[in-house]
């Protein structure tokens, strides 16, 4: 079983990637988990096709403890046999949503969400790594292979960048590894190049340049993957080639996270900032 | 031994118990240990610091200090310890501040209010429960005259917003809920959270109250907790001198004590660490003076009457003399049975707010010397007042470590030890009398001429037990 966390600014794009790349390896008939790690809980929608599913905290609440709850409650199966669950949390502005993201792994794994023919997991987390609860998925023996969603826009390079940092030092005391990162293009100048120097600058690659194309948005309006929409078109083979490049992919490294200078000097090099 | 040669043995005591420490934590704590020396003109203590790192330390917390010492003692108000269970239920009843009154209808110190906060209030907040506690504590409670809310540490670490849940709650029912953000992370001792307990008062109850009419005799008492009835030993005295005793803080204390704490001639402060903060403000802002006193054995029992005395016109005066003149010959009875049984025997102290020093003239009374004492939370100024009371030679020793008190008393032996819970057993089982200083081992109260027979009867009762003869570890025979 690989445990795999997706990471990546807010809004980039991880939820709707991981969506489409896990019902990828599904059709490969990989047995697939995501956990959702995010208190807006919209990591399955497309794979439930409904808006949101019963999250773990939600129903802990509810019931009072975790303790009150069934795995079955939590853990749904949708398209091509996707298991589904998303830790949920408070909503913004109260609570500790890292602790109900700890919560609800935790229940998930002491309950046995991830049985033996599981193949993969995908832990979908929320932006940016804030507080120990969202580095939860990369601890000891969770996932030890992480992806950072990220495009040529200045700022979702300083996020990929700070995300490795966070890496970085869980991958000093723990086995976790950086995957790759997956470009989801923004249509940016020289976005492909300047994704594949930022990769190298970070010691990694970019695993994957996801074209930006509507048809993915045509897709989420009606709650479902492009490749359950539209299985023939370009993008959907895309998110295949994708899922065969990480089901492949044996470039696991150890992040070298770039100084501010450094960064900003990348996006000098590549014509993104001026001097 | 000579002075001189007590001052250097002791000196030379504080290197040897040093001598283990790595050498940045020995640097550290040499810092917050001195001997008396007349001589030594830079022998100051440091204090108010962190506590270094792996050594144990009988600190406690700011929720301790605001919890446990300041609020918790105030006997109408509803206190509700906000948090997960344990810094509720840990801190339940064990300090012995006696409250008159009918329990649940106007005395609500013996009870204990927690949130009880579970995963999910963690998670998705506890403002709401919040809310509901303060509604179930009014539905059986209708008496309480308000609600103090005590934070604890998850509290302040997930952001609720106890403040609004406050102001709000407190429309609702009518009466004070104060907000109390004394998480016991913040700080390094039980002192800041005295401090933000006396914020509290200053922000939701000083002055807010029912105004009364200040009569020309009428006094507060501030800092006096009433362990063992302490306060009314107090003020039995006071009140025999001609004064009116209208508030005590907290010791006994109601919400209209705290409100109405400036309405006052005058404030005597006993503990003045933990209460300081509002005797200044009291005095900045509404012009009531303060003077500190002690009643802690009858030679400061009679410095401090006739200091208080002084403050007001002759007829006090008179009366004072005459409190003098009544229980002086029956103090003195005291001294003629126990001081011929404690005589020359020494005693070393670790306690907390205003002990180490104030108690000192009543072991001298006693005929007993104090050789080492030392507070866990004081700041310099404490020190400052400390230091001129005590002998030379006096060894003194700001949050002293365990291992560092356990081998001060070995290598200066004294006849007793008086300190807390976490070192009574400790000392008893090295052989050695101890008595509880914080609680007065269950006993009390040791203020006022009320107080000082049984604090002689006890101090006897220790070191004369002859338990201490037939104690003796085997292997050791």
């Amino acid at each position: 079983m690989r445990q795999i966390a997706i990471y990546g600014k807010g809004g980039i794009g991880k939820s709707t990637t991981t969506q489409n790349t896990v019902v990828a390896l599904a059709e490969m008939g990989r047995k697939v988990t995501i956990v959702g790690c995010d208190p807006k809980a919209d990591s399955t929608r497309l794979i439930l096709h409904s808006k949101a599913q019963t999250t773990v905290m939600d129903l802990a609440r509810e019931r009072g403890t975790v303790e009150d709850l069934e795995l079955d409650e939590v853990l749904v199966e949708g398209y091509l046999g996707v298991r589904c669950a998303e830790s949920g949390g408070p909503e913004p502005g109260v609570g500790c949503a890292g602790r109900g993201v700890i919560t609800a792994i935790n229940f998930l794994e002491e309950n046995g969400a991830y049985t033996e023919d599981t193949d993969y997991v995908f832990y979908d987390v929320l932006g940016d790594v804030v507080c120990g609860g969202f580095a939860m998925p990369i601890r000891e023996n969770k996932a030890k292979e992480i992806y950072i969603v990220t495009s040529g826009e200045m700022m979702a390079m300083y996020a990929a960048n700070n995300i490795s940092k966070g890496i970085l030092k869980y991958a000093q005391t723990g086995t976790v590894r950086l995957g790759g990162l997956i470009c989801n293009s923004r249509q940016t100048d020289k976005e492909n190049e300047l994704i594949e120097a930022l990769a190298k600058s970070l010691n990694t690659q970019m695993i994957h340049f996801m074209p930006r194309d509507n048809e993915v948005q045509r897709a989420e309006l009606r709650k479902q993957t492009v490749i359950e929409y539209n299985s023939t078109h370009p993008q959907a083979d895309e998110y295949r080639e994708l899922a065969k490049k990480i089901e492949n992919n044996k470039m696991m490294t150890i992040p070298t996270p770039l100084a501010m200078e450094d960064l900003e000097a990348l996006l000098m090099e590549y014509g993104i900032m001026e001097m | 031994m000579s002075t001189r040669e007590t001052i250097d043995f002791r000196k030379q005591v504080v290197e040897e118990v040093l001598e283990v420490y790595p050498e940045k934590a020995k640097k550290n704590r040499r810092q917050h240990i001195a001997v008396k020396d007349s001589e030594c003109s830079s022998c100051a203590v440091k204090s108010n610091a962190k506590t270094v790192p792996g050594i144990m330390t009988a600190r406690g917390c700011a929720y301790a200090g605001a919890k446990g010492v300041v609020w918790g003692p105030v006997k109408d108000v509803v206190h509700i310890s906000h948090g997960p269970v344990g810094c509720g239920y840990y801190s339940w009843a064990n300090r012995r501040n006696l409250a008159e009154g009918e329990i649940g209808v106007d005395n609500f110190v013996p009870f204990l209010f927690t949130s009880d906060f579970q995963e999910s209030d963690i998670i998705y907040g506890g403002d709401k429960k919040l809310e509901i506690i303060v509604d179930e504590v009014i539905d059986l409670f209708p008496n309480a005259k308000g609600i103090s809310v005590l934070s604890e540490c998850p509290v302040g670490l997930i952001g609720d917003d106890i403040e609004s849940v406050a102001r709000r709650m407190s429309e609702k029912i009518e009466r004070p809920v104060i907000p109390v953000r004394c998480e016991g992370f913040r700080g390094i001792s039980q002192s800041l959270g005295h401090h933000i307990a006396n914020d509290a008062i200053r922000d939701h109850l000083i002055g807010k109250g029912p105004a009364r009419e200040v009569g020309p005799y009428d006094i507060g008492i501030i800092g006096d907790y009433n362990i063992g009835g302490d306060a009314w030993a107090s003020k039995k005295i006071l009140e025999e001198m001609g004064l009116n005793v209208v508030n005590i803080w907290t010791g006994d204390s109601t919400l209209e004590m705290l409100q109405n704490g400036h309405l006052v001639k005058l404030n005597l402060i006993h503990c003045f660490r933990s209460m300081n903060y509002m005797a200044k403000y009291m005095e900045e802002t509404y012009g009531t003076p303060w003077i500190e006193f002690n009643f802690f054995g009858p030679t400061k029992i009679k410095e401090s009457i006739l200091k208080i005395a002084a403050q007001f016109d002759e007829s006090i005066m008179e009366k004072a003399l005459k409190v003098i003149e009544k229980y002086e010959p029956l103090m003195q009875k005291v001294i003629d049975t126990y001081r011929p049984r404690l005589e020359g025997k020494s005693v070393m102290l670790y306690v907390g707010g205003l002990r180490p020093r104030h108690i000192v003239g009543a072991y001298e009374d006693l005929g007993m010397e104090v050789i080492g004492t030392g507070y866990e939370f004081a700041h310099n100024e404490d020190y400052e007042k400390t230091i001129p009371a005590l002998n030379e030679g006096t060894l003194i020793y700001d949050d002293v470590t365990a291992l560092e008190l356990e081998e001060f008393v070995k290598k200066l032996k004294p006849d007793l030890v008086g300190s807390g819970i976490k070192e009574k057993y400790v000392f008893e089982k090295m052989g050695l009398p101890f008595r509880q200083m914080h609680s007065w081992d269950y006993s009390g109260p040791y203020h006022g001429y009320e107080g000082f027979p049984i604090f002689a009867r006890d101090m006897d009762m220790a070191v004369n037990s002859p338990t201490w003869k037939s104690i003796k570890a085997p292997w050791t025979k």
